[in-house]
């Protein structure tokens, strides 16, 4: 137990540092540039972060930015989840779903968020690119684990005639949860990074996708950074919660 | 009432595992089935269990049967711990002092709380025997029980299931002729 407290401290350790090394690679780039317009110190970012944490605005647009990615990717679940207990239940529903999934995932980004613009209202973009981006790889990853539950173990609950939370509870989220993880570990990330940049083309009022816009309009490189700082500690946050929470099943 | 099994006939791939086998096992008494590895003893009782269709024949007796089965393969629920597997099968009457003290006459308490996929394969093999006695059941069948278990061990589980099954209908698939001279009771032949 001790010993692995130490090993867990040493790893954070390292990652601290890690993360410390490339900070001190961008002060060095940016000392050699010298020109906040182009990459500003990281000093004069994390002060302008911290200058962006007092204003109300901030606040609200990162909520509404996280309402709607979250929602996105939390609707992807429910939805893969459902599709591919059908795939796994009925052949007929795997092929039928079988083009829609690979088309979802590999039409390029850019024209779902252009012709979603079309259909939608921008406020709703980033929700549905959230939902299109995470979608796939959670139904490809639940219909992986489904196909390799044991059947022995599906058996021997059907002999011993184990209830169906039971058999809910201790096989099929048991079997699926390593599969759900890494779902969620991959989509999460890309839910952040698309949706934002579906808000930075639809430009919702009160956003993150709209703040990084201003930001580049008015040329502030230093703000611009902070945000994308701010995205990055986000993302994590919410993927390392998730990972726990379905740790905790 | 008697199980009734009438001209049981099985192939898998053109190759004949049963052939109008026939066979009665008798209520409330130990039934072993013996017979040369490959003859079909695990698919006959796999029929049993209804995991398996005969091609042809029939089984009378059996509807709707509540059945407790140790299988060849352990099947247990290697990432829980012993007192989840049980718990997994027991009845809803079944309180949890029963289920420790259960384990613990199979030698398994110290190991309560152990992940499954630490036990040995002797302990894997106790815990499997462990949840067809905690499951209560109108059957009980039981796919070579006692293999795995080293010589202290063999004759002491043996004993425990004897105590704790008689009277009750149970099916034994078993190469060793002792463990039928233990138990008694009735023997069917697959030739």
């Amino acid at each position: 137990m001790r010993d692995s407290i130490t090993r867990d401290n040493k790893n954070l350790i390292i990652r601290i540092l890690a993360v410390l090394f490339w900070f001190f690679v961008w002060q060095v780039i940016g000392s050699y540039l010298d020109n906040d317009l182009l990459l500003p110190m990281p000093l004069t970012v994390i002060k302008t972060l911290f200058s962006m944490l007092g204003q109300k605005m901030f606040y609200i647009a990162v909520l509404n930015t996280i309402i709607r990615i979250i929602l996105g990717f939390l609707i992807s679940c429910i939805i893969g989840i459902i599709l591919s207990i059908l795939s796994y239940n009925f052949r007929f529903a795997r092929i039928l779903l079988s083009p829609l999934i690979s088309f979802i995932k590999s039409t390029p980004l850019a024209s779902i968020i252009i012709l979603a613009l079309v259909w939608i209202k921008s406020q709703n973009l980033s929700l549905l690119i959230s939902f299109l981006v995470a979608l796939p790889t959670i139904y490809t990853n639940i219909l992986k684990g489904l196909d390799n539950i044991n059947l022995k173990l599906i058996k021997m609950a059907q002999v011993f005639r184990v209830n169906n939370y039971k058999k809910v509870k201790f096989i099929y989220i048991h079997e699926i949860k390593p599969y759900l993880i890494a779902a969620t570990s991959i989509s999460l990330g890309f839910c952040w990074k698309a949706g934002v940049a579906a808000e930075v083309i639809g430009l919702p009022q009160n956003s993150i996708g709209e703040a990084l816009y201003s930001s580049k309009i008015y040329l502030n490189t230093a703000e611009l950074f902070a945000w994308t700082l701010f995205i990055i500690f986000i993302s994590f946050v919410f993927e390392k919660f998730f990972i726990y929470t379905l740790q905790k099943l | 009432m008697s199980i009734i099994l009438k001209d049981i006939t099985k192939s898998f791939d053109d190759l004949d595992v049963l052939k109008n086998f026939n066979g009665t096992i008798e209520d409330n008494e130990f039934n072993f089935i013996m017979g040369e590895s490959g003859i079909g003893k695990t698919t006959l009782i796999n029929i049993l269990m209804g995991l398996e269709k005969p091609d042809f024949g029939e089984i009378v007796g059996m509807d709707d049967m509540n059945l407790s089965v140790v299988f060849q393969e352990n099947r247990l629920l290697e990432d829980f711990d012993a007192i989840t597997n049980l718990k997994l099968v027991a009845n809803k009457d079944t309180k949890d002092k029963e289920i420790v003290s259960l384990l613990r006459d199979l030698g398994l308490g110290d190991s309560l709380n152990k992940k499954v996929s630490q036990f040995s394969g002797g302990m894997k093999r106790r815990l499997a025997i462990g949840r067809a006695l905690i499951h209560k059941a109108d059957i009980y069948i039981m796919d070579e029980p006692f293999k795995g278990l080293d010589k202290n061990l063999y004759l002491k589980t043996i004993k425990y299931v004897k105590e704790k099954l008689e009277g009750k209908t149970v099916i034994i698939i078993t190469h060793r002729e002792e463990e039928y001279e233990i138990f008694g009771g009735n023997i069917i032949y697959i030739k």
